[in-house]
């Protein structure tokens, strides 16, 4: 599959318009759900993902090939996706502080975390955490810890700088944790040891 | 040292042998709460990589519609090559006018002066 791909990716560098749509064909499940994971509903993801190819193939002749073609369609597909977000003002997590850590931290102290994680399974659970947490933070952990993207390329294409996307970072994981794997009393006990 | 103020710590580096700091790395081996976030922070890394096998539905014509775009934008680029052809194409016929026109008044202007020379 990576030789067949890198065919294509050759093919379509020389001007063969038939071996994008092919590059197209199948990579356009990998890149729909990394856009759908990004900005969280399939309207949005259809316009990202058509503005994501169009954007490729007008580059494709730059692509040196020195990283992977997926690894260079997921950046642009999240450089899309921010300036398609950035467009989306009036959605309701830009309204929210980002550090309003009280609206997605399990505060219910007696409820017993395994049993939690029994109820539903983990991967239900993270991903609807992760449809919770607001763009900012979504985009660098589905970024970082998902698709494996380097912080440097996460800055790079969400225009911001390598200290923002890592803080960014640890603060999408701790909310993630504090939803998907709530401590008894988190909020409200500090012990010292 | 307090459990609290590792926490971002612990989101950053879900490995205790990654953690530089070695007053924290210590706090954390002997911490059974610390020890246990950072389980959990593990669970989540793997839970979160574990994402990137599961594939969303793609909607109905998702791939029909980007080669649409695609072949518009092949079309547009077309004609705007095309055009600059044709563009360049009239820029060199109107410079190799010019040349011959400048070159006509410059034959004419010779003969022109060996005449008046010939004739005084």
């Amino acid at each position: 599959m990576p030789e067949e791909l890198a065919a294509l990716v050759t093919a379509a560098r020389d001007g063969d318009r038939a071996a994008f749509d092919e590059l197209v064909r199948v990579t356009s499940k990998d890149t729909y759900t990394l856009a759908f994971r990004l900005v969280g509903n399939e309207e949005d993801a259809r316009d990202v993902v058509q503005e994501a190819y169009l954007r490729a193939y007008k580059g494709i002749g730059r692509f040196r090939g020195d990283a992977q073609f997926t690894t260079w369609l997921y950046r642009i597909t999240a450089n899309c996706a921010s300036t398609h977000l950035g467009k989306r003002k009036k959605h309701r997590h830009d309204e929210l502080p980002e550090d309003d850590g009280a609206m997605y931290a399990d505060t219910d102290s007696t409820r017993d975390p395994q049993a939690s994680v029994v109820a539903s399974s983990l991967r239900d659970r993270l991903t609807s955490a992760l449809d919770d947490l607001p763009p900012k933070l979504r985009s660098v952990v589905v970024l970082r810890d998902v698709y494996d993207l380097s912080h440097e390329a996460i800055a790079a294409e969400l225009g911001i700088s390598e200290t923002a996307a890592k803080v960014r970072l640890h603060r999408a994981r701790r909310k993630l944790r504090e939803i998907v794997f709530p401590l008894p009393g988190e909020e409200d006990e500090a012990h010292a040891v | 040292m307090r459990c609290d103020e590792l926490s971002e710590l612990l989101a950053s580096s879900p490995d205790v042998s990654d953690i530089a700091d070695r007053r924290a790395r210590k706090h954390v081996e002997g911490c059974l709460r610390c020890q246990a976030e950072v389980a959990q922070y593990r669970k989540l890394l793997k839970a979160l990589r574990s994402l990137r096998e599961e594939l969303v539905a793609t909607p109905h014509g998702l791939v029909g519609d980007i080669l649409v775009r695609l072949e518009e934008a092949g079309e547009r680029t077309a004609v705007r090559s095309l055009l600059a052809g044709r563009r360049a194409a009239y820029v060199g016929g109107l410079a190799v006018a010019t040349a011959a026109a400048g070159a006509g008044a410059a034959v004419l202007l010779v003969s022109r002066n060996r005449r008046l020379r010939a004739a005084a």
